[in-house]
């Protein structure tokens, strides 16, 4: 339910390191808690995102939650397949469902994020 | 197979969706025959200056019957607060007396026309004069305009005043708090005004927290928003010492009006110390909620805040006689001719009916409805906030969703085939699987038992068949609709078959 190579923060996105450039969705948590998702709402490419500032928003049946930056960075590509396909968020987190891709601007706040082990004991504190 | 049913509805619709009004009738059908014109015919083509249209327009052709059939038809599927219990939390879905509607049709205020000149309406202008200085008693708050169509206009016309107040001062501010538990119409209106939305979290008893509060106040915030009693029904014991911390800094203190319900004849929004409140008079005041309104949401403001009020206000002259006045710095009419006048003349009825003595006991049977009913489910649901509430409480189907895998928007559903309208679900947002029941007072203490009873058995059916709870319902005219696809994939209008 939560890989262990990727970076977890406490509003619930996952971040994937692949150098400078990291991939970030939500959650299985988030999306089982938020229910079917039916809109996202992302930035465009070229925008910049700063840490714990929000970056899009994510809506489903139940309600309208804001998604927030784990870092700062300038947004290099965007899935824009979601607006289409909102639902690949519940079905696919982890993979077909990520959102944004940002080139960092200072990797070293990914030392800030929870890894899989952290995320699993502080969602199970939440639920 | 499984018992659906444990007892029926007496409103259970027999009868599912029938045809569109478009796919009704017949080309040659009509409702009305109109006599041959007595005047000379012209020609419309060359009237119209050539853009007359061609194609006749896609209407239905259908006969009186067809239409009087039609619509009794939708009507017989719909639930409203005339079939039966609809405590939907925050909406305060009172019964709507008929005495309001009688008056509402007396030809004197049916019949009028806007632009009539003021000296023909001087009755009209003598119950908005009234009305407003009544709406003012019971706000604590002497500036009123009934101009706002709905809450959420109430508030953008609000918050705009406060804008024109700071700016006026040389202080334009860029920021607006709000807490956490707030309606998202709060959020919304700050941004619509142009202003930065903060939230700050509730505390550990779902009321503001204090720290919180005054780490985030400086002098760029412009105004705290609240909804006191808040959300989760309940009054916050801090009301002055917020105020007082949101005055200190030069900001103002804005009441979300929705949950005034709980308050009436006891407690007042301007002796809290805010400076404005908007008034649904679509909840507390009895006039009819939902359908798309029409609502009304006056606003009322302090002393020094009237200035800015959108004009015209209707005022009484010294020799007793009516008029129409612009407020000195007014930002402006924001709503055409007099408001929603027809609603103003039923929240009148209904305020002249009861008095200020009856508004109490409104209140105060609101109020102990709400927690009658919160002590019949206490032990069946997950009561987050254990406290005595106001006019609402909210339960939350965690203990159901966890052991059972049953969902609020399940037992939600399965009150339907109950005979009950659910209470409002996910709201607010900082209470998991939350279900909030506002029961209002005009529901008798029978019903009450009826609604706790059918709460209490679906908590029953959860533990027992969790299976019957997901698949309901099964009595009404359509069965679970598919909310996530209708918001995807949304059919809004009607295409002929080509």
């Amino acid at each position: 339910m939560y890989p262990s190579d990727l970076k977890y923060d406490k509003e619930h996105e996952w971040v994937r390191v692949e150098g400078d450039v990291v991939t970030i969705g939500i959650s299985h948590f988030a999306q089982h808690q938020l229910g079917e998702v039916v809109y996202v709402d992302l930035p465009s490419e070229g925008d910049s995102v700063n840490a714990g500032e929000t970056f899009g928003e994510i809506e489903s049946v139940k309600s309208v939650s804001e998604l927030y930056a784990p870092a700062d960075g300038e947004i290099v590509k965007v899935n824009s397949a979601l607006s289409d396909a909102p639902e690949t968020v519940n079905e696919d987190p982890y993979g077909e469902g990520w959102m944004i891709q940002v080139k960092l601007a200072d990797p070293a706040q990914l030392d800030a994020l929870l890894s899989a082990e952290e995320y699993e004991a502080f969602v199970s504190e939440e639920a | 197979m499984t018992e659906k049913l444990t007892h029926t509805p007496s409103h259970a619709p027999s009868r599912g969706p029938r045809s569109l009004i478009f796919e009704t009738g017949a080309p040659e059908s009509r409702c009305v025959m109109p006599p041959a014109p007595d005047v000379p015919g012209i020609d419309l083509d060359e009237a119209l200056g050539g853009a007359l249209r061609a194609e006749p327009p896609l209407l239905p052709h259908v006969t009186e019957v067809e239409i009087a059939r039609h619509y009794s038809h939708l009507a017989s599927m719909n639930f409203g607060v005339d079939s039966g219990s609809y405590p939907l939390g925050s909406c305060t879905m009172k019964y709507n007396p008929r005495v309001n509607e009688d008056a509402a049709r007396y030809e004197g205020f049916a019949g009028l026309h806007p632009y009539q000149p003021v000296d023909s309406v001087q009755g009209a202008l003598e119950l908005m004069v009234e009305l407003a200085a009544d709406l003012g008693e019971v706000a604590g708050l002497p500036g009123v305009t009934l101009q706002p169509a709905a809450g959420a206009h109430g508030e953008l016309t609000a918050l705009m005043c406060f804008r024109a107040y700071h700016v006026d001062r040389g202080d334009a501010r860029r920021k607006v708090i709000i807490p956490d538990s707030a309606h998202g119409t709060n959020p919304a209106t700050v941004a619509m005004c142009g202003y930065e939305v903060v939230t700050v979290p509730s505390d550990e008893h779902g009321g503001v927290d204090m720290e919180v509060l005054r780490a985030a106040l400086d002098t760029d915030v412009a105004a705290f928003m609240l909804t006191n009693p808040n959300t989760l029904g309940l009054f916050d014991p801090n009301i002055l010492a917020i105020t007082d911390a949101v005055h200190a800094v030069g900001a103002l203190a804005y009441c979300d009006g929705a949950n005034l319900n709980a308050i009436m004849g006891i407690s007042r929004p301007g002796d809290m110390g805010f400076d404005a409140l908007h008034i649904n008079l679509h909840k507390t005041f009895s006039t009819p909620h939902g359908g798309g309104g029409p609502g009304a949401g006056p606003v009322c403001v302090t002393e020094t805040l009237a200035p800015y009020l959108p004009g015209p206000v209707p005022y009484r002259r010294g020799d007793g006689t009516y008029d129409l006045a612009e407020p000195a710095l007014s930002i402006g009419r924001v709503r055409s001719f007099y408001g929603n006048f027809g609603i103003l003349v039923r929240a009148y009825t209904y305020l002249r009916a009861l008095g200020g003595s009856g508004l109490r006991e409104v209140s105060e049977q609101a109020v102990l409805s709400a927690n009658y009913l919160k002590e019949r489910l206490r032990e069946a649901y997950d009561l987050p906030y254990d406290r005595t509430c106001m006019h609402e409480f909210v339960l939350s189907g965690s203990r159901q969703k966890r052991e059972n895998g049953v969902r609020t928007l399940d037992i939600a559903k399965r009150l339907l085939d109950h005979g009950f309208h659910p209470p409002t679900v996910y709201f607010p947002l900082i209470v998991e699987e939350a279900l909030m029941i506002e029961p209002t007072e005009t529901e008798s203490l029978e019903e009450l038992d009826r609604f706790a009873d059918a709460m209490l058995a679906i908590a029953k059916e959860a533990a027992a068949d969790p299976d019957l709870v997901k698949g309901a319902p099964y009595t009404t005219p359509v069965r679970r609709l598919d909310e996530a696809g209708a918001a995807r994939k949304p059919d809004l209008r009607y295409r002929p078959e080509e």
